[in-house]
């Protein structure tokens, strides 16, 4: 599988990557850890002239402390989230979902910001940071802007982010002590989701006082299901108590049919995994 | 010349780790794909994108002009020489075959075949150019549906008049080897029980792990062409036969090779394209393969409806089996693609005394890719279908599966056993393997478990899957291949070699890849000529080293080249035994041979078989007369296959809420007879398994209604890794073979063959009190839900893949976001 010829641009700073993407423009495309991009060009689906290589760039890379949030860089790689306390420590469902993506090459070469910003509705790292309202930082000509999670997943493989525009980092608002499960559905282990359930809750007594829950691959875009949320408020942290919510995952929604399952199994299966990565969430 | 020697230590039933291990596993070896040649020119085939298409156009300028393009070739700039792909087993006398170029010219048959090939000085120079060929189609009907197909709705080859090839048929009152089915069924109506079922064999990729490449020298006076083939003999000989250059002029070598399944049993478009355009220009030429093109053009495997009714007594005692089968040949009738199915002619009755018996085969022609063998090759398919059957005739007598099996099964006391198919097997023990899988599976506990869950409602529910399953491999006694109309024979051949410092290389015709003969058959001949296991080697795979053999396919390599082997090295002993005597000064007659050693009678006088190797080496005093050789070859014609049998119990836990299936417990006693390296054929029956549960559980070839294969990736196609697996508990029983001196039976499809079955009936068992009695393969979650919750088998795989590597989505063709 040869991809046909590209030049490459490997800059060192996000300044020197966004006059590259100026200049080239259309022919351009940006390299993060190349695991979507790379099958795409091998398989000569796609053929851009440039390929611009975020690699080098040192200052996207990492997860920092910053107050009320902590900071993913977006070239921090899989791995790295996966073993960044801080990660665990505050977003603990981005730890559990990370856990679960792919297999532990890919975890080595894949990138946070390069997942979020393919926009894969399968993709594992979506539905978790929309869940925790997470917030886009993204580099232009004209300076850096922020777009909230809500905003930010536009459609099939399409995000906020514009065609001269380089996504630079993720805010993440901590939720320090909140339980955390992902519920990922596969029929084998390598393989994207059919559907997945990200839930974290905050439990009290064994009453949920809070809950947030994405879902992965029920859509063209990861999904919140504020519906479930609200629902979950004050319901007890048991089957019984989390059931009548969880059923309400798949409201709204309309997943893809393939041939790991139509449209309407999907649906069901948004509803007991809800249920079960909730109640897991919850230490249920 | 009197030096004693300890006996060694026998070789055969030790677990020799692999000799080829360290340059297989690490890499370090010569692929087909690692060979460079000085001038070598690069290939890359232009493949038609519809199912069904005339050709209209093709324009080659853009890509004739390309950097560093040395060619662009259509099917139209080549004559006879380019040779065809040969159908080697007509299974009728009126079989309906399509010509098969390897590069047509006028009209596409399935989406993958290739219709130009563009010839450069890099791969990559070549993979451009041929994007650049401009190739116009006239789309036409494509016959997809095997059933639609059967019923000429669409025809796939227009011209001709039908896509039924060939109807072949067994039936035993014809045959005089039981009754009329019939009439058994008949009567069953009556006063018995009649289950009547139609399964889905889908179709599958053989997907081994090198993807083929192929190598063609023209430079030297021998064309030699290299590819990662399992048949480089057979291959040699279409070659020959189909281009008109002298098989004496052609070497064909199968360097190691990775993997094959069955699916490198083939002689390939590919191959004959490499061959055909390194003759036109006179220098060496590369073809290798991409995984995507793997997966769409080289052949798949399985694809059968199983129309199937058996009937029984009252109390379960089975009177009569009538299969009525259609299998999806796709494009073209391959190699031995149409005889495929009539493998499992003799199959389908398995362990079991049945009365009466009729195999109906309707082989059909469709515009996908052409199928041909796959591990088991028709024996999946018979014990899938007679094992899920005795599970389904054991839930309408009321009693337990492994009891209907017992009531029916084959006892140890009746071999040798002529069977209603006409077979006879030689030598067995069900209930020997069954008592001890069951003690190992704990099966009267996990029964415990499952009414438990049962009576508790447990959205968890456990089923127990059973297969008692046996197989006919060693391919084949030449004798049954010609009254099945194959075009060749079985036999195998080999040869020993004494080498003058007292080493032995040994020459097989099986042609290894990926099996481990080089240990396998080292332990043998270390053992039958007294040598040290190191002091031999093992050559194959290469026809001037090999001249002669029918390759390695079937579960044959071992018991029929092995069996070569010992007649080979029997021979090497018989022909130094004069010289012993002569050297050892005595009478023929009072010289004994043991452990490598030639002594006389009542004396400590004696050789070793290598220092006799040495003196013939030399030549300085032999008896007067003989010929200075004691090398020794055989060629050996089985007089059975033989038969491989096991049970395997299987724990499946359905989750009932998502269809979810995990497998709990997996036991397996197969007997095949005496075995020569366990550690070997442990790796056998593993990875057997694992790909007859790949069957039940994940992998199937789908096809959208346009005629392109949708699972097209491994994004799609699934094949399961180690992590998708649990621990198999693996045992033996011991009925040795009694056709061959070694006593072995095959092994090398037998946990495919027994698995699969094995899985689904513990899928059914766990939801059969929900009211289900069949979940269509592969058991996807889906098709479980659907199945507990609507009825059904859980209907059709759905035609489209997930949209991650779509050209058609947004996001791809675009500069939007940083990539992933």
């Amino acid at each position: 599988m040869i991809p046909a010829q590209f030049d490459y641009l490997a800059p060192t700073s996000v300044e020197d990557a966004l006059a590259a993407l100026a200049e080239h423009g259309d022919e351009a495309k940006i390299i993060a850890g190349g695991q979507s991009l790379l099958p795409v060009l091998r398989m000569r689906l796609n053929a851009p002239e440039m390929v611009i290589d975020l690699g080098k760039i040192e200052s996207l890379r990492g997860v920092r402390d910053d107050g009320d949030a902590i900071v993913v860089g977006a070239m921090t790689t899989h791995h790295d989230v996966r073993t960044s306390d801080l990660v665990r420590e505050h977003a603990a469902i981005i730890t559990h979902a990370v856990s679960e993506l792919a297999d532990e090459q890919i975890r080595h070469r894949g990138t946070f910001g390069g997942a979020l910003a393919h926009a894969d509705p399968a993709g594992d790292m979506g539905a978790p940071a929309l869940a925790l309202g997470a917030v886009f930082t993204i580099a232009g000509s004209g300076g850096t802007r922020t777009v909230p999670a809500s905003e930010f997943f536009v459609g099939l493989f399409e995000t906020a982010i514009g065609e001269d525009e380089i996504l630079t980092e993720i805010r993440i608002p901590k939720h320090t002590g909140w339980g955390a499960h992902y519920e990922k559905f596969v029929r084998i282990k390598h393989q994207w989701p059919i559907v997945a359930v990200a839930a974290t809750v905050r439990v009290d007594d064994g009453t949920i006082t809070e809950a947030r829950v994405g879902l992965t691959n029920m859509g063209n875009t990861p999904l919140r299901a504020t519906a479930v949320e609200e629902a979950l408020v004050g319901a007890a942290a048991t089957e019984d108590g989390v059931r009548e919510a969880a059923a309400k995952a798949a409201e709204g929604t309309n997943p893809p049919s393939d041939l790991n399952g139509d449209s309407d199994y999907r649906k069901h299966l948004a509803g007991v995994l809800t249920r079960r990565a909730v109640l897991k969430a919850a230490g249920g | 010349m009197t030096a004693t020697q300890e006996r060694p230590a026998l070789e055969i039933g030790k677990d020799r780790r692999r000799k080829e291990d360290q340059r297989l596993i690490t890499g370090r070896t010569r692929w087909t794909d690692n060979i460079t040649l000085p001038g070598m020119l690069h290939l890359a085939m232009v493949r038609s994108p519809f199912a069904h298409a005339n050709i209209t156009s093709i324009d080659t300028e853009a890509a004739r002009t390309a950097p560093n393009v040395v060619g662009v070739f259509t099917g139209s700039d080549f004559g006879a020489e380019m040779g065809v792909c040969i159908n080697a087993w007509p299974i009728t006398p009126d079989q309906k075959t399509p010509n098969h170029a390897p590069m047509p010219s006028d009209r596409v048959a399935f989406a993958g075949e290739i219709v130009a090939v563009v010839v450069a000085r890099t791969a990559a120079e070549a993979r451009d150019a041929a994007e650049l060929v401009d190739v116009e189609y006239d789309e036409l009907p494509a016959a997809l549906d095997l059933k639609k197909a059967a019923a000429d709705e669409v025809l796939a080859h227009p011209d001709l008049g039908t896509n039924k090839s060939a109807l072949w048929v067994f039936d035993s009152a014809q045959a005089g080897t039981g009754g009329n089915v019939d009439e058994a069924i008949e009567k069953a109506r009556g006063d018995g029980i009649v289950i009547e079922r139609e399964y889905r064999q889908q179709r599958l990729i053989p997907a081994f792990m090198e993807p083929r490449s192929v190598v063609v020298d023209p430079t030297g006076e021998q064309i030699t062409m290299w590819s990662a083939t399992q048949i480089p003999h057979i291959l040699r000989f279409a070659l020959a036969a189909t281009t008109g250059v002298p098989e004496s002029k052609i070497r064909v070598v199968a360097p190691d090779v990775g993997g094959g399944f069955g699916g490198k049993l083939q002689q390939t478009p590919e191959e004959m394209i490499a061959f055909a355009v390194a003759r036109r220009l006179g220098k060496p030429a590369k073809y290798t393969e991409t995984r995507s093109e793997s997966l769409m053009a080289a052949h798949h495997g399985r694809d059968q409806w199983q129309k199937l009714t058996l009937s029984a007594e009252k109390d379960g005692t089975v009177t009569g089996l009538k299969v009525e089968l259609l299998a999806d040949l796709g494009s073209h009738v391959s190699l031995v693609g149409g005889g495929i199915p009539v493998l499992g002619a003799f199959m389908f009755n398995a362990i079991y005394k049945f009365p009466a018996y009729q195999f109906n085969c309707q082989t059909v022609l469709t515009n996908k890719t052409w199928t041909d063998a796959y591990r088991g090759a028709g024996r999946p398919e018979a014990t899938y279908a007679i094992e899920r059957l005795m599970d389904e005739l054991a839930a309408e007598v009321g009693v337990d599966p492994l009891a209907i099996r017992e009531q029916n099964w084959i006892t140890h006391e009746e071999f040798p056993f002529t069977t209603v198919a006409g077979l006879e097997y030689d030598s067995g023990n069900y209930e020997a393997a069954t008592e001890k899988a069951k003690a190992m599976f704990g099966y009267d506990e996990l029964r415990a478990e499952q009414k438990q869950r049962r009576d508790a409602g447990d959205p968890v529910q456990l089923g127990l899957g059973i297969s008692t399953f046996t197989e006919m491999c060693g391919l084949a006694p030449s004798r049954v291949l010609g009254s099945l109309d194959y075009g060749a024979g079985g036999w195998e051949h080999a040869s020993v070699r004494m080498l003058a410092t007292g080493k032995v290389e040994v020459v097989t015709g099986a042609s290894a890849h990926g099996q481990g003969h080089e240990t396998a058959f080292s332990q043998i001949v270390a053992d039958r000529l007294g040598v040290a296991f190191e002091d031999v080697e093992v050559l194959h795979g290469d026809t001037q080293v090999a001249h002669k053999g029918l390759d390695t396919y079937g579960s044959r390599s071992l018991v029929v080249g092995g069996e070569a082997l010992v007649k080979a090295a029997d021979k090497v002993i018989e022909k130094a035994k004069p010289v012993a005597a002569h050297l050892l000064e005595a009478s023929l007659d009072d010289i004994e041979f043991e452990a490598g050693r030639f002594s006389v009678r009542g004396t400590d006088q004696g050789m070793a078989i290598g220092e006799i190797a040495t003196a013939v080496f030399a030549a300085h005093n032999l008896p007067d007369g003989m010929e200075p050789s004691i090398d020794s070859e055989a060629t050996y014609d089985p007089v059975n296959f033989n038969f491989p049998h096991g049970t395997h119990l299987c724990a499946m836990e359905v989750d009932t809420e998502t269809g979810e299936t995990t497998m709990r417990k997996y036991v397996c006693v197969d007997d095949i007879g005496n075995i020569i390296n366990p550690l070997i054929v442990s790796g056998q029956v593993h990875g057997g398994l694992v790909q007859g549960i790949a069957q039940a559980l994940w992998e199937e070839a789908v096809y959208d209604d346009q005629g392109t294969l949708v699972s097209g990736s491994f994004v799609d196609y699934l094949l399961p890794t180690a992590a998708d697996t649990i621990s198999f508990e693996t045992e033996h029983t011991t009925s040795p073979a009694t056709t061959n001196t070694l006593g072995t039976k095959g092994v090398g499809e037998a946990g495919c063959i027994a698995s699969t079955p094995a899985v689904v009936n513990a899928v059914v068992d766990a939801v059969r009190h929900l009211g289900v009695n069949d979940i269509q393969m592969p058991c996807t979650p889906e098709r479980v839900w659907r199945a507990v919750n609507s009825g059904g088998d859980g209907g059709d795989t759905e035609g489209a893949a997930m949209p991650h590597f779509d050209e058609s989505e947004p996001g791809q063709d675009s500069t939007e976001g940083a990539g992933a």
